[in-house]
């Protein structure tokens, strides 16, 4: 039943045992006493992709929910229980995902695994905090309203994936979030958060034994299979040159773009994103779209684009924010530089440099317990297996200017892109 | 690349594990913190200048250095520091607070000493020329619009904090105002970095996978070859007068859909503190509003729903009189001055009343349970000793910062209340939507 797989070695990021329940979970593990803490990261696949018709922000209500009372504990009386022993459990839903994390103190293992099992097994949803966190999220809705960037993002999403759920807002509007019932969102927990399909990362000062009770005790219980219905693919639309404009009184115009990217199971994958690091990725320091727009020209404080793959959709996202006199210039700047890579113009030395960066980076996402713990959720999450912590870099190191040139012209294509405009551009 | 580190990390501080510190004939001061769980070191040097020691008139030049320190020097021309750490799969970034400015770098634990070579070289060996001070200056003004300019909010934050302090540089932004960085120019950035980047004015914190004894002796080869400036060069900060007047600040803007409310206090820092008063005023913080237990939020947000957030935020390491902050976001129909009233109400019966013991120990063992979770993380690690260091801490203080918490009696923190929470030291902020009056 353990299986040691990958011992110490300079190559593996970190010592990780695939290990099972005497329940039948499955749950990684890395166990480490150097500081008395243990994280826990968890995932239930589903997310608000599954939220209810005209009900979008049901997920992400339930997660605010989740730590709001369970069991014969009311939500001041969970939330005492946690400030007592200072554990930490919170959750968070995602589009493909409700996902969440606890973090205690060694000592106060047993608390916090109890706590957790609570808030996941007998979560009340009772009508107090049901009204409290629905306001809270009306609340966030018009904060963020009109806020350049956020407007930016929800326009291009919507316009991109009309008629898919990835259009809509994992925190819905307002509404929708009106729409909601407290059984909307028992159901929501009932469908969604079962134990077939969880993913687990557990790491710290914790033993196989206590680790293995530690999972059985708060998932074993769940209802076996989570209830949700198949998801299509999502469409991509809006690629052309028509910008989508949307009239913001700021001095500055904020850009979103896209176009869609190759599928996380390609063969090709890892090379679009090595491809999109050149691009636009990294520390933003060294990429192509940073020296063109920002070091070359001053057009702007931020660039980046990168490569993002969710189950239902993979697509290239970027953006920048710029002055409107200059909106189209940058936007001009960046068309030219995605063009030159489609049409394969990709130097040896940048995509060595991009392949350096992302080996070499590999390392500082292992480095605090917690960043652990996600980054093994993650990687069950996305599918992948143990061997991934070393077979990643080296399938990065072995891209070759040919696989780059090949792949940038399926990635960048005809170089068209989705564009999305908020502010007043004006053409100079 | 640089962020604006307004709200450095809260005092909370960590008891880090073996830590070394040991000052160089320079007089640079170096602390190891070592780490050994995953191979990788944090490379940070910290310089005792932030935006509050900008001279007149010149509001944003600890920042807009903070950017040109990127433009490379006689040995490494521009970009070459960069790329050297991006080819190495490191990462980097900077950033300018009130009372410093910090460079780091997160890289394998083999390069640590090329980190140092680099960041030593840069210390003394900056080159700028009109042609690369001139695009930087765009991007600084961009950076500002984008994270001031078309945001209300940041709009109300700036003149809250304008207003709150009369006099002291910390009522300017650290990004500086704009007409003031658009006259900056690349004499005004040598002449503060000659001023302020000099051995003796910096502090070098490594953590992570390496020897204290190595990290020394690579810190005196690299670091050691600098000449010593002689003194440090001394902060004159305007003394801010004594606090009279109860201030109401207010943003009106057609973008604001959401009220929010806020009040800041002006108040004695870890440095300008009486003894405990500063852990005193972190768990007053905690206890009024540090999640859904705390006073206010429980009162005013779930009991009498008046507002839908509420929090309250102690800002402790700072070099002079900081900021005690209190922020909410009202309820559907409650209008900002009822809501104001109502905060004023619940901090009168907190005065009033004995502090309940219960939540006074919740919030010390969560204050104290902080340092060990940092321990998990040599950045913050890095960061914490850092800050304090910079604002006028020794390591002892931050070490024994857990065992101070644990003393901090009832007593000592109503006093703190009374004393520093009284209103004609405070700044209130409305944000609203256009055209329309708080009441």
């Amino acid at each position: 039943m353990n299986k040691p797989f990958l011992e110490p070695t300079a190559k593996s990021a970190v010592n990780v045992r695939a290990l099972t329940t005497p329940r039948g979970l499955g749950f990684w593990l890395v166990e480490d006493y150097a500081v008395p803490i243990v994280a826990v990261e968890f995932a239930f696949p589903g997310g608000a992709t599954h939220d209810p018709a005209g009900k979008a922000g049901a997920a992400t209500m339930l997660a605010g929910l989740l730590d709001e009372g369970a069991g014969d504990l009311d939500s001041q009386a969970f939330q005492q229980a946690l400030d007592e022993k200072a554990v930490e459990i919170s959750f968070h839903a995602d589009r493909d995902f409700i996902g969440g994390r606890l973090r205690t103190l060694a000592r106060h293992l047993d608390r916090g695994g109890e706590l957790l099992r609570m808030a996941l097994n007998t979560p009340r949803l009772d009508q107090e905090p049901f009204e409290r966190v629905h306001e809270q999220m009306n609340a966030r809705i018009r904060h963020d309203a009109n806020d350049p960037a956020h407007m930016a993002g929800k326009a291009w999403r919507e316009r991109v994936f009309a008629g898919h759920p990835y259009a809509l807002s994992a925190e819905g509007d307002l509404d929708t979030l009106a729409a909601l019932t407290r059984d909307d969102l028992r159901a929501t927990a009932r469908s969604g958060l079962a134990r077939e399909r969880v993913v687990i990362a557990v790491v710290g000062a914790i033993s196989q034994d206590k680790a293995r009770k530690l999972v059985d005790g708060v998932f074993a219980d769940l209802p076996a299979t989570p209830e949700l219905v198949e998801m299509p693919r999502a469409p991509f639309a809006g690629l052309g040159d028509e910008v989508q404009a949307i009239d913001l009184d700021v001095p500055q115009t904020t850009i979103r773009f896209g176009r869609p990217a190759l599928e996380r199971d390609d063969p090709d994958y890892l090379t679009s994103v090595v491809l999109a690091h050149v691009l636009g990725g990294g520390t933003g320091l060294s990429s192509r779209l940073f020296r063109e727009v920002r070091e070359k020209r001053g057009l702007a404080y931020s660039v980046s684009a990168s490569v993002a793959t969710f189950d239902r959709a993979s697509y290239i996202y970027g953006g920048t924010t710029t002055k409107n006199e200059r909106a189209f210039e940058s936007m001009d700047v960046i068309r030219a530089e995605i063009l030159d890579m489609a049409q394969g113009h990709i130097g040896e030395e940048e995509l060595d440099k991009g392949k350096k960066y992302l080996i070499g980076s590999y390392p500082l996402r292992f480095d605090t317990s917690t960043k652990i713990a996600q980054q093994l959720a993650h990687m069950q999450l996305d599918g992948y297996g143990l061997d991934w912590l070393v077979e990643r870099n080296r399938r990065i190191g072995a891209v070759t200017l040919d696989d780059a040139r090949r792949t940038a012209r399926r990635l960048f294509g005809d170089g068209s892109l989705s564009v999305t405009m908020v502010g007043r551009p004006t053409k100079s | 690349m640089t962020t604006l580190n307004s709200e450095p990390a809260a005092a909370p501080a960590p008891a880090a594990v073996g830590l070394v510190s040991e000052t160089l004939s320079n007089g640079l001061e170096v602390v190891v913190i070592p780490d050994r769980r995953a191979p990788v070191v944090t490379h940070m040097i910290w310089y005792r200048n932030g935006s509050a020691d900008d001279p007149q008139g010149k509001s944003g030049i600890a920042h807009f250095l903070e950017h040109l320190m990127f433009k490379g020097t006689a040995a490494h021309p521009k970009g070459e520091f960069s790329e050297v750490i991006a080819e190495m799969g490191g990462q980097e970034n900077a950033f300018t607070s009130y009372d410093y400015t910090a460079y780091f770098q997160r890289v394998a634990k083999e390069h640590l000493g090329l980190m140092m070579a680099f960041e030593a070289d840069r210390m003394t060996g900056l080159i700028l020329t009109d042609e690369i001070v001139a695009p930087e200056r765009d991007v600084v003004l961009e950076e500002r619009r984008m994270h001031c300019d078309a945001d209300p909010g940041s709009q109300l934050n700036e003149a809250v904090q304008a207003a709150l302090f009369i006099h002291h540089p910390y009522g300017t932004p650290i990004i500086g105002w704009s007409h003031e960085i658009e006259e900056l120019n690349r004499e005004d950035a040598l002449a503060y970095y000659q001023r302020f980047y000099t051995p003796e004015n910096a502090i070098l914190v490594v953590a992570g996978d390496v020897e204290p004894e190595e990290a020394f002796r690579l810190a005196r080869e690299h670091y050691g070859k600098i000449a010593a400036r002689g003194a440090p060069p001394k902060r004159r900060r305007p003394r801010e007068p004594q606090a009279v007047a109860s201030r109401l600040v207010t943003v009106n803007d057609e973008k604001v859909e959401q009220p929010s409310w806020q009040r800041c206090y002006i108040s004695p820092s870890s440095a300008t503190c009486s003894p405990g008063e500063a852990e005193a005023l972190e768990l007053l913080a905690h206890l009024l509003g540090g999640g859904h237990t705390s006073r206010l939020y429980r009162e005013l947000v779930i009991e009498e729903k008046k507002a839908v957030a509420l929090g309250a935020y102690y800002m402790g390491s700072a070099l002079d009189d900081t900021r005690f902050y209190l922020y909410g976001m009202p309820s559907p129909g409650v209008t900002l001055p009822e809501l104001d009233a109502a905060i004023d109400r619940v901090l009168a019966k907190f005065l009033a009343e004995p502090i309940n013991e219960a939540a006074l120990e919740r919030a010390k063992t969560r204050l104290v349970a902080d340092a060990v979770y940092a321990q998990d993380s040599q950045a913050m690690l890095a960061r914490w000793y850092g800050a304090s260091l910079a604002t006028g801490q020794t390591i002892r203080d931050v070490q024994e910062w857990p065992d101070r918490i644990e003393a901090t009696t009832p007593e000592a923190i109503k006093t703190a209340a009374r004393t520093w929470l009284t209103k004609r030291r405070a700044v209130t902020g409305y944000l609203l939507p256009a055209e329309q009056d708080a009441a």
